[in-house]
């Protein structure tokens, strides 16, 4: 049962993710994006993080990819198409993409990631994380709560219409 | 049999190939911030199962996890605003267009 869920979930992020690069309307492309997402959250569930799954669903789904969408709205029409806009030739890019891939396989092959399989209960709940985040890594918590708030700030200030004159 | 780390490695490796294309085939700004993200999501699909599988399962993946979609959010606020700013002063998001980005 978890096998066929993993598959399907699998599937369809990498699809999805194929979808948000090669639609046309840039539009679907976001829409797209969402679904490879979510099915990532899922495997996350699978993962037994269903904290991380509901962070990257309020985080990304609710806040990015809603984000992507008003910016592909601001963007006038005529770019959105995605015919003409292929950088240097696709069939490198494929190259390049796959041999990433490869290289990656050979290191998860190499390392001996095939003789681990999960078999024992994970023990550790989320509750774990939190007193994580408030003791060892209060720090870097706080760091990335000012670096998140100086880049919204930042992107405002960009973003802000200037009036003329 | 599914259960193991290199069906996890597998999915995202293939992940981070995608998004790998997607960074060196396409010229829209907007797609290329789509590639971009790909990609963080495929690291985070490799913390969160490295942290999940022997010989050591532990918190740590996760708590970074979390982390990275934070400054991923961030990195995308930044980038689309960018991309706004660009697509006003030359009227396109196209980066082989875009020689520059001073307005």
């Amino acid at each position: 049962m978890v096998d066929v869920i993993f598959l399907i979930l699998s599937v369809s992020a990498v699809a999805a993710s194929v979808i948000a690069l090669q639609a046309r309307e840039l539009i679907y492309g976001a829409v797209a994006l969402g679904v490879a997402l979510l099915a990532t959250a899922g495997l996350f569930v699978l993962l037994d993080a269903p904290f991380v799954a509901m962070f990257q669903v309020t985080v990304y789904i609710g806040a990015v990819v809603v984000l992507i969408l008003f910016t592909i709205m601001l963007v006038k029409r005529e770019q959105w198409i995605g015919g003409s806009y292929e950088g240097i030739n696709p069939c490198l890019s494929v190259i390049g993409g796959i041999m990433v891939v490869a290289g990656l396989m050979y290191a998860g092959w190499a390392s001996g990631l095939v003789t681990i399989n999960a078999s024992e209960e994970f023990g550790i709940t989320f509750l774990q994380i939190g007193r994580d985040m408030m003791s060892g890594y209060a720090p870097a918590l706080i760091l990335a709560a000012i670096t998140l708030a100086a880049a919204l700030i930042g992107a405002l200030t960009m973003a802000k219409v200037e009036k003329e004159g | 049999m599914m259960e193991s780390l290199l069906s996890y490695f597998l999915v995202s490796s293939i992940l981070f190939g995608i998004g790998v294309y997607g960074v060196i085939a396409k010229r829209n700004a907007i797609r290329i911030l789509f590639a971009v993200e790909i990609i963080i999501n495929a690291a985070n699909l490799n913390f969160v199962a490295f942290s999940r599988f022997p010989p050591s399962p532990n918190i740590l993946g996760q708590t970074f996890a979390l982390f990275s979609i934070a400054l991923a959010a961030a990195e995308a606020a930044v980038g689309l605003a960018i991309i706004l700013v660009a697509f006003r002063a030359h009227d396109t998001v196209d980066v082989s267009q875009l020689k520059k980005l001073r307005g």
